[in-house]
C-alpha cells in the first residue's frame, strides 16, 4: 500500500532542520519523509480493526516533525518508521465511517488494569504510552505499530473509534480530532476574561469551543490574516486584533497601568496560547495578570523565554494536551453545529505531499486554514 | 485691497491644482468641465496697531458689560484663561496675540491693584502645554512673573479638588468648570477665533470643564444635529454650550470675553512657503521653481525631517479684530469678522468633494498627524467648513489626500493607539463606538494618569475625534484617501487609492462618470456658504 513514511535517518533529519529553518515546510523535500509502498500494518490483536482513511489532516505537530523542530522529548515516545497522520476520518471494513481517537492509551496497549489516569478517563495523561503490546507512540501517526492517516490503511483499536452522524461531511469529520483538543482546552479555562493568541486551525477551533462553553466570556483573539480575522469573529471572538496589538488591547480592556517599557501593571486573567512559539509565550507572559493562567494549547517545543514574570506575578503555565475520550462527543457536536468543514481549505493526494506540506506550512499567508490529504480517490484504497 | 475668495470653474487651460498632502504637496489636474475650485480670500488687512486696538476694545466693551478697568478692584480674585496649543494653526509668530491681550489685561489689573491673579490654559481634555508652548503663548515676561509661583498653569479636568459643579441646564446637562475660575470675582477669557466654531460660551463651558460636563455636547447625537458645527446658529454643539453659559451666568460667574481674529496670512508673502497661498495660474516662474524645489527636497527627506521642517513653521498672521465685553455680543461680532475673511458663496452642491489635508490639525501641534486625526481633519473640520449645505451632496464621495501613516505620537496620543487598534478593528460606527467603549476609555486610570502628569490627550479624546466626523460619515456615500498607507486607510473604514485619477474612477462607481467635483483649496482657511 502507499504510505508516507517518516524514517530514522539522521542525515536527512539534519537536512530537514536546515530546510525547515529556511522555509517552513521545506523539510518535506529533503527530510526523512517519503512516499513508499509498504505492507499494511498488522492487526496488533483482538479488538483491533483496519481503517481506510478518507481524509487525514496536517497538524502543526506534523509540520514540526517534518521540519525537525520537534522537541527531543518525543524521542522515547515515538517509534520509527512511522506513518504520520492523527487527524483521521476513515472507513472500517464493514463500511462504517469513523473518526479516530489517536491517543494510544492503556486499553490499546493491552494493560489491565489501566494506569490511574486512563482509569479516570484521562487518556491524555496515560503513563504507559511507550509500553505494552504496541511499539512506543503517544498517538497513531507517531507509532510504528498502528500506521497513520497519511496512508491508505491504518489500524485502530475499537476503543479509538468514534461513530459519525451520516450527514456530517468528511471535511467536518477530519476536524473532530483537533476540535476535541479545543474542547479539552476550553474545559480547562475557568473564567470569562480571555485573551487567545493565534487564529490558525487550533486557535479558531478553540475560539469556537470557548464560546460554546462560556457564552458570556469576552474573548480577545489575535489574527494575522484577514480570513482568520473573519473566521475568528464568526466563531465567537469578541474582538480580533493583530498580534502586535494584543498587549495594548489587554491594557485598554483591563484599564491597568502601563510602564515605560510597555510592561503592564496588571493584565488579563486567562491567556490561551494556540501558537506555542517563543514569542507567543513571551506575549502571554506579558499580558497575563498577576495570579493569572496561561494555557499552552499550541505545541511549544524548545523555546527560550524569560520566566521572570511567571515568578514575579505568580502566573500559572498550564499545558493543554489532547483530550479525554468524552471530549470527542462534544467535538462532533461542535463541528456539526458550526459547519466547521469549511475550515478545510485545501486537499492533496499522497503523491502531492511536498506541495501539501508547503501549503500547510504557509496556510495563513495563502488564505487557508486546514490542509488535508484526500485518500478517497487513491487507486489502491479499496483493493487492500 | 485683498481679493475675496471665489469659485474657479476648471477648464482645459486651468493649471494643476495644489493639494496639501501631509508633510508633502501634490499638484493634481482636475477634470475640465465638471470641476470647480473653492479658493480662500487673500489675507485681510491687519490692524496697524494691535496693542492699541486691544486697549480700545478693553475700554469699549460690547453688550452689557462695563469696561475692563471698571471691573478690576483691589483685593479681587482675577483669573485669566486663554486658548491652548490647538490655536491658531499653524502657531503664530511671536508675539502671539494671547500675549498681547494678556499683557494689556495685566497692565490694567496692576493699575487697579489686583494682586490675586491666576492664568490658566483652558485646554479641557487636550494635552497639557509644555513650558515652551506656554512661553510662546503668553510671552516670557508673563510666564516668568507667574509660572514660578504656580500662578500660571494648565487646567486639569481630572482634578476633583479643582473642579466645581455649577448646576444643570434645562436639558439636564451638568455644568462643571475649573474651581479657581468659578470662584473668581472675574474670569477674563482670552480667545483666538481661528474658525467660526471657536469662542463664545464654548471658551469657558468647554475649555474649563471636565468630562462630566463635556460629554453632554461632545457626543454623536450632538454632532449629527450640528449642520454644521461651524455655523453657530445651526450647531447643537453651540446650543449646548450656550445653555451651559446661561447656567454660568445665572450662578453669578462673571466672564469678560476677549475674542480676536486673524487673517489668512498662513504662509507669508515671501519665502518658499508663500507659493502655498497663491493661486496656481498666478504662479511666476520663480514660484514654480520654488515649488518644484521645495517638493523635490521634501520628497527626498525622511518623514521625521519633513515633520520637523513643517512643525517649525510659524505663521505671520495679522490680527484683524479684537472684541471684548459680554460673551454673546462679542461673539456675534467676532463671527462676522471670521466670515469676512473666510466665507465664500458657492452655488449648489457637487457629487464629489476633494481636499488636500495638510500636516497639521488642532491636535497634533508639535506632534504626529495620526490616522484618527486625518479622519477628524477631513470629515470633521474640512467637511464642516460650510454654512447652509455641505459642499458635497448626500450620498456623494469625499476624496482626501494624505499619507495617513500608521503612526502615533506615543506621549501625546496613547489612547488613540488603543482606539485605533482595538475599537476601529471592531467597528467604525460612531454610535456603536460611543455606546460600547467611551466610558471605558474615559475612566481608564492609566490614561487619566498620563493626561494629568504627562502631555497626553485625555483617554476619551480619540472618541471625540471620531464623533467629529459622524455627520460626514452619515452623509457620504464613500470616502477615499489618495496616497495613504493602505492598511491605515482600511482600518478607518475608507478606500485607499494611489492617485487622484484612480480615486475619481472609484468615485464614479458611486456618483456616475460625470460626477461634479468641488476642490476645497484649504489652507489658508476657506468656508463655503452653500446656497
Amino acid at each position: 500500500m502507499k504510505a508516507l513514511v517518516f524514517s530514522r535517518q539522521p542525515a536527512k533529519f539534519a537536512a530537514a532542520m536546515v530546510a525547515g529553518r529556511l522555509r517552513p515546510g521545506g523539510g518535506a523535500r529533503v527530510g526523512p519523509l517519503s512516499l513508499r509502498d509498504v505492507d499494511p500494518p498488522a492487526l496488533p490483536g483482538p479488538g483491533w480493526v483496519r481503517v481506510r482513511p478518507r481524509l487525514a489532516g496536517i497538524c502543526g505537530s506534523d509540520l514540526a516533525t517534518i521540519d525537525g523542530t520537534s522537541s527531543r522529548w518525543f524521542e522515547p515516545i515515538v517509534s520509527f518508521p512511522f506513518t504520520p497522520g492523527h487527524e483521521v476520518v476513515g472507513d472500517l471494513d464493514d463500511g462504517t465511517r469513523v473518526a479516530v481517537v489517536p491517543v494510544l492509551s492503556c486499553v490499546t496497549r493491552g494493560f489491565s488494569p489501566a494506569c490511574p489516569a486512563c482509569a479516570a478517563g484521562r487518556i491524555n495523561h496515560c503513563e504507559r504510552i511507550a509500553f505494552g503490546d504496541l511499539e512506543p507512540g503517544l498517538q497513531c501517526g507517531f507509532c510504528e505499530s498502528t500506521g497513520g492517516g497519511w496512508s491508505t490503511v491504518m489500524v485502530a483499536h475499537e476503543s479509538q473509534l468514534v461513530p459519525l452522524p451520516p450527514d456530517l461531511s468528511d471535511e467536518a469529520a477530519v476536524l473532530v480530532e483537533p476540535a476535541a483538543c479545543a474542547v479539552h482546552a476550553a474545559s480547562r479555562v475557568n473564567n470569562d476574561d480571555i485573551a487567545l493568541i493565534g487564529s490558525g486551525t487550533l486557535g479558531l477551533l478553540t475560539i469556537a469551543a470557548l464560546r460554546a462553553a462560556r457564552p458570556q466570556a469576552v474573548i480577545m483573539a489575535t489574527a494575522k490574516y484577514p480570513h482568520q480575522r473573519d473566521l475568528a469573529t464568526t466563531l465567537g471572538a469578541s474582538a480580533v486584533v493583530a498580534p502586535g496589538e494584543l498587549d495594548r488591547t489587554v491594557r485598554a480592556r483591563s484599564g491597568t497601568m502601563r510602564l515605560d517599557n510597555g510592561q503592564l501593571g496588571g493584565g488579563i486573567a486567562t491567556v490561551v496560547d494556540c501558537v506555542g512559539s517563543a514569542s507567543s509565550i513571551a506575549q502571554a507572559l506579558r499580558i497575563a495578570a498577576p495570579g493569572g493562567t496561561i494555557h499552552a494549547v499550541g505545541m511549544p517545543g524548545v523555546t527560550t523565554v524569560d520566566l521572570t514574570p511567571l515568578w514575579q506575578r505568580e502566573i500559572a503555565l498550564q499545558g493543554a494536551y489532547a483530550y479525554e475520550r468524552a471530549n470527542f462527543d462534544a467535538a462532533v457536536a461542535l463541528v456539526a453545529a458550526l459547519d466547521l468543514g469549511r475550515l478545510v481549505t485545501g486537499t492533496y493526494p499522497l503523491h502531492g505531499y511536498e506541495q501539501a506540506i508547503a501549503h500547510a506550512a504557509h496556510a495563513g499567508s495563502r488564505g487557508a486554514v486546514k490542509i488535508a490529504f484526500d485518500l478517497r480517490s487513491e487507486r489502491e484504497r479499496d483493493s487492500i | 485691497m485683498p481679493r475675496p475668495g471665489f469659485v474657479l470653474d476648471v477648464d482645459r487651460s486651468t493649471p494643476p491644482i495644489l493639494f496639501h498632502h501631509g508633510e508633502s504637496l501634490r499638484l493634481e489636474r482636475l477634470p475640465a468641465g465638471r470641476s470647480r475650485v473653492l479658493y480662500p480670500g487673500e489675507p485681510l488687512e491687519a490692524l496697524d496697531d494691535p496693542d492699541a486696538a486691544i486697549r480700545l476694545a478693553l475700554d469699549n466693551p460690547l453688550g452689557d458689560s462695563a469696561p475692563l478697568r471698571a471691573l478690576l478692584t483691589p483685593g479681587m480674585k482675577l483669573t485669566i484663561c486663554f486658548d491652548d496649543i490647538s490655536l491658531p494653526l499653524p502657531p503664530m509668530r511671536r508675539p502671539d496675540v494671547r500675549q498681547r491681550v494678556i499683557e494689556a489685561v495685566l497692565d490694567l489689573a496692576a493699575a487697579a491693584g489686583v494682586d490675586d491673579v491666576h492664568l490658566i490654559a483652558a485646554l479641557a481634555l487636550h494635552r497639557r502645554m509644555t513650558e515652551a508652548e506656554l512661553r510662546h503663548a503668553v510671552g516670557d515676561r508673563v510666564y516668568d512673573a507667574f509660572a514660578p509661583d504656580g500662578l500660571l498653569y494648565n487646567h486639569d479636568a481630572e482634578d476633583p479638588d479643582n473642579l466645581l459643579f455649577i448646576g444643570e441646564t434645562k436639558h439636564g446637562e451638568e455644568v462643571e468648570i475649573n474651581k479657581r475660575a468659578a470662584e473668581s470675582d472675574l474670569i477674563v477669557y482670552v480667545n483666538i477665533n481661528l474658525v467660526s466654531m471657536d469662542g463664545g460660551w464654548k471658551s469657558t463651558a468647554t475649555g474649563l470643564s471636565s468630562y462630566k460636563s463635556l460629554r453632554h455636547h461632545h457626543n454623536v447625537a450632538t454632532m449629527l444635529k450640528s449642520r454644521s458645527f461651524m455655523d453657530r446658529h445651526k450647531s447643537e454643539l453651540h446650543s449646548s454650550n450656550w445653555r451651559m453659559g446661561e447656567v454660568l451666568k445665572n450662578s453669578g460667574i462673571k466672564v469678560f470675553q476677549i475674542e480676536t481674529t486673524l487673517n489668512n496670512d498662513t504662509f507669508g508673502t515671501s519665502g518658499p512657503m508663500s507659493v502655498l497661498q497663491k493661486r496656481e495660474w498666478e504662479w511666476t516662474a520663480r514660484d514654480r521653481a520654488s515649488f518644484v524645489g521645495m517638493k523635490a527636497g521634501l520628497d527626498r527627506l525622511p518623514v521625521k525631517a519633513r515633520r520637523k521642517i513643517f512643525n517649525s513653521w510659524q505663521a505671520p498672521y495679522g490680527i484683524t479684530s479684537v472684541q471684548a465685553g459680554e460673551v454673546e455680543a462679542v461673539h456675534e461680532v467676532t463671527t462676522a469678522n471670521v466670515f469676512k475673511q473666510q466665507l465664500v458663496e458657492v452655488q449648489g452642491q457637487s457629487d464629489i468633494l476633494t481636499m488636500g489635508l495638510p500636516y497639521i490639525c488642532p491636535y497634533n501641534v508639535h506632534s504626529i498627524m495620526n490616522p484618527i486625526l486625518v479622519m477628524c481633519l477631513g470629515l470633521g473640520y474640512f467637511f464642516n467648513m460650510y454654512r447652509g449645505n455641505p459642499l458635497v451632496r448626500e450620498g456623494g464621495v469625499l476624496i482626501m489626500s494624505h499619507p495617513t501613516p500608521w503612526e502615533f505620537h506615543p506621549v501625546h496620543h496613547p489612547s488613540y493607539i488603543d482606539f485605533f487598534e482595538q475599537v476601529l478593528a471592531e467597528t467604525t460606527n460612531p454610535v456603536e463606538i460611543e455606546a460600547k467603549y467611551e466610558k471605558q476609555y474615559a475612566e481608564d486610570e492609566w490614561y487619566r494618569h498620563l493626561y494629568r502628569t504627562s502631555h497626553a490627550y485625555h483617554g476619551v479624546h480619540p472618541f471625540y475625534m471620531w464623533y467629529w466626523g459622524s455627520h460626514a460619515l452619515s452623509h457620504l456615500g464613500k470616502v477615499i484617501i489618495v496616497g495613504g498607507e493602505a492598511r491605515s486607510v482600511r482600518r478607518l473604514g475608507f478606500t485607499p487609492a494611489s492617485t487622484l485619477t484612480d480615486a475619481l474612477e472609484m468615485a464614479a462607481d458611486v456618483v456616475g462618470r460625470d460626477g461634479t467635483i468641488t476642490h476645497l483649496h484649504n489652507p489658508p482657511i476657506v468656508m463655503a456658504d452653500v446656497i
